[in-house]
């Protein structure tokens, strides 16, 4: 794991713009396999990442690239064909004592673990909530079940925590159904923070809304961290949405980490060519308009790997030596510190842009 | 909705002219479309209000807003699958008649309709092949098997599904969201159709895929020559694809330019909001202090359906009592632009300057 000098996790001390905290979560050398009768499926391969007290991590990438994989692999939230087969994921929370392996921890220490210290909101929050209980009730049960509360004071928190996501309490009394699917990611945001966690990971939470909708949850989302002092893992496909709202990001692709850096890097000193393929992805609104690439291609079958680095097949700045690249995280530059790591020894962030396929040649017939 | 509007667009209409004119010859004509859908009780949900708009060959329009804004139904009337509750629709001039199956066949020869959803506009148990083979036995009239062999082939590859023989016979689950994406591309297309209305195409797919799909859809424009409704929540994609946009907001066109105007100077406080929203590195701090005017619109609620006035106006930061009482006509900005808001010279006071310094005005 550490041929290029990096070593297997990468902090976030002193990296601009986030305030130097003590790691919360260490996910190190973590991999997992869906065992098939056709052989192991690699969704996530040796991935090392930390999250530091009052961080928004953010975790990019494509359908089927193992991130969510990753973070319910972490909180041991996967059943079999997944199964874990290397790593530790070090949880070290204000209210426990030291630092404990999530992977080795007994069924019971798992419960008091999960929701109370790490809580996920999940990605389709219509499938997520309960569709025969109402707000209140689904909100009384996450409560009553993780810490001991009478039913009275769990209904007073379960209102507190509508007015904390800016629902009226009035809405207690509804069923997921009569909400819009604004106020049900609202609702399951209020069920994530119920019991104050320290990490809260979110999947693709507002994938699913619309753009005004959208943006009025991740302010709110800010607003909330400011506030109760949680930590992010901030799952999503969309990295335009993490550039303004992360503070590190990490670029996942067919299992592995491909990238690290601040949101700052990730924008303006794109190392890896994925990342710099992901950039000229979406359009912008704003400014002028610029030839836009996208990524031709689709990812690898994950059933059999290619050799090398997994993106070769889609990126512009291939060379034989790529297939035998081993797949490590070194800082992009000699004098970049492990704030800037990037799994491509070949390419940095000074690298001239390849034409890939842009969008203007395709169209020629 | 009152009296007024009506006769105010009658003066308004037809004095701004379509952006996307200039590519082709007009193609489908909505004219003054309505649809209302009973909700029982005697209530009424006028899901798309008095909208006209025209699609010109070889040319795209972009239909933007939120969910709930009525720009699905627009498309399913435009395609036939909803009848109109007043209205009219023509077809390369001729207005057109769904009255009978055999019509309601043939108007499907030249108005194609893609879904959002892959996943769910495929059906799981068939193959490519026959997703493909219906429509061109049924569309092109082809009986042959070689012959509607070849044209699958033509259209895999038209969708740039290559090699063919390798999709042909694969079934919907084993193929990713975008593959299933362009299959939906080739059944519409198999209909060899002159309109083209797309339903949130990319929406539901990876960012790093969505552009691919659009240059797709820009290339398959140009080479059939394609009239094409692109339907989107995220207005900063049409910028890119579209040559002009209709901003649509309660069942209505608030307001319509030419692509790259609407999005740099929007005139609208909605679209305003629109654009303040999409997500944006560089401007985060202004995107979230809000928009014009002394306040910041307030997110969507139920109890915003208003039935008299100008329907963005329980949200809009600039509204005033005129604008809770009466509903707002498209005011033409410029040759290009129009706009239903009465408060524009608020809210876009460079823009209205201009042309009230030009004096063509009305009030």
């Amino acid at each position: 794991m550490t041929e290029h000098g990096a070593p297997a996790s990468v902090p976030a001390e002193g990296a601009p713009g986030s305030p130097p905290g003590s790691p919360v979560l260490e996910i190190s050398d973590f991999s997992v396999v869906y065992r098939t009768p056709t052989g192991d499926v690699r969704a996530v391969d040796h991935v090392s990442i930390d999250l530091n007290a009052g961080d928004v991590v953010g975790l990019v990438g494509e359908s089927g690239s193992g991130k969510s994989t990753l973070a319910y692999g972490a909180n041991r939230l996967l059943r079999p064909p997944a199964l874990i087969t290397s790593g530790s994921v070090r949880y070290r929370g204000r209210r426990t004592a030291g630092s404990a392996d999530i992977l080795r921890m007994s069924p019971d220490e798992l419960r008091q673990l999960r929701w109370r210290e790490i809580a996920i909101v999940f990605q389709s929050a219509m499938n997520a909530l309960n569709p025969v209980l109402s707000v209140r009730n689904q909100l009384v049960d996450v409560i009553r079940a993780h810490l001991r509360v009478s039913r009275a004071e769990a209904q007073d928190r379960a209102a507190r925590l509508l007015d904390l996501v800016g629902i009226p309490r009035g809405r207690l009394k509804s069923y997921p159904h009569e909400l819009s699917g604004g106020m049900r990611q609202r609702v399951m945001i209020a069920m994530a923070l119920a019991t104050e966690p320290e990490i809260v990971i979110m999947d693709e939470p507002t994938t699913a809304l619309d753009v005004v909708v959208q943006r009025d949850i991740l302010v709110q989302i800010v607003e909330l961290k400011e506030r109760l002092g949680f930590s992010i893992l901030f799952i999503t496909h969309d990295l335009s949405l993490l550039l303004e709202l992360a503070d590190r990001i990490a670029v996942m692709y067919s299992g592995q980490l491909l990238e690290i850096g601040s949101a700052d890097a990730i924008q303006h000193a794109p190392a890896h060519p994925y990342t710099k393929g992901l950039l000229n992805s979406f359009p912008s609104l704003r400014g002028a308009r610029r030839e836009l690439a996208g990524i031709p291609g689709a990812p690898p079958d994950l059933r059999s790997p290619p050799p090398g680095c997994p993106f070769l097949p889609r990126c512009g700045y291939g060379t034989d030596a790529c297939t035998e690249v081993t797949m490590t995280l070194a800082p992009v530059t000699a004098t970049a510190g492990l704030d800037h790591v990037t799994a491509c020894p070949f390419v940095g962030p000074d690298a001239p842009a390849v034409p890939i396929t842009t969008a203007s040649e395709e169209v020629t017939p | 909705m009152s009296d007024g509007r009506e006769a105010d667009q009658e003066t308004q209409r037809g004095e701004v002219t379509s952006a996307a004119a200039t590519h082709g010859p007009l193609a489908m004509e909505a004219i003054s479309v309505s649809k209302d859908f009973r909700l029982g009780h005697g209530q009424i949900l006028h899901a798309v209000r008095d909208v006209s708009f025209n699609l010109y060959r070889s040319a795209v329009v972009a239909l933007v807003g939120e969910s709930g804004s009525g720009k699905t139904t627009a498309a399913r009337l435009l395609a036939g699958q909803e009848r109109l509750t007043s209205g009219s629709i023509r077809v390369d001039g001729e207005p057109v008649d769904l009255s009978t199956h055999r019509a309601f066949r043939h108007y499907k020869n030249h108005v194609q309709l893609v879904f959002q959803d892959p996943f769910a506009s495929l059906n799981p148990v068939h193959t490519v092949r026959y997703h493909l083979e219906r429509p061109v036995r049924l569309r092109q009239g082809k009986r042959s098997k070689a012959e509607v062999g070849k044209e699958v082939t033509a259209l895999l590859e038209q969708v740039r599904l290559t090699p063919a023989g390798q999709f042909i016979g694969k079934y919907p689950h084993e193929l990713s969201g975008g593959q299933r994406q362009r299959v939906s591309f080739a059944r519409a297309l198999a209909a060899r159709p002159r309109v083209l209305l797309a339903d949130e195409p990319v929406s539901m797919l990876d960012v790093s895929i969505r552009l691919e799909m659009l240059s797709l859809l820009d290339d398959l424009r140009r080479r059939f020559q394609l009239a094409m409704l692109y339907i989107t929540h995220d207005i900063a994609s049409a910028r890119y694809v579209a040559d002009e946009v209709l901003v649509m907001y309660a069942g209505q066109i608030v307001e319509r330019g030419p692509a790259e105007d609407l999005t740099q100077t929007p005139a609208h406080p909605y679209t305003q909001l629109l654009v303040a929203s999409a997500p944006d590195p560089d401007n985060l701090g202004d995107a979230l202090r809000g928009v014009g005017g002394n306040g910041k619109p307030r997110p969507a609620q139920l109890a915003d359906v208003t039935s008299t006035g100008c329907p963005f106006s329980p949200r809009c930061p600039l509204a005033e009592d005129r604008c809770r009482q009466e509903n707002p006509a498209l005011q033409r900005i410029s040759a290009q632009r129009s706009a239903a808001c009465w408060r524009l010279d608020v809210a876009a006071p460079e823009l209205t300057a201009r042309t009230q310094g030009g004096g063509d005005m009305d009030s």
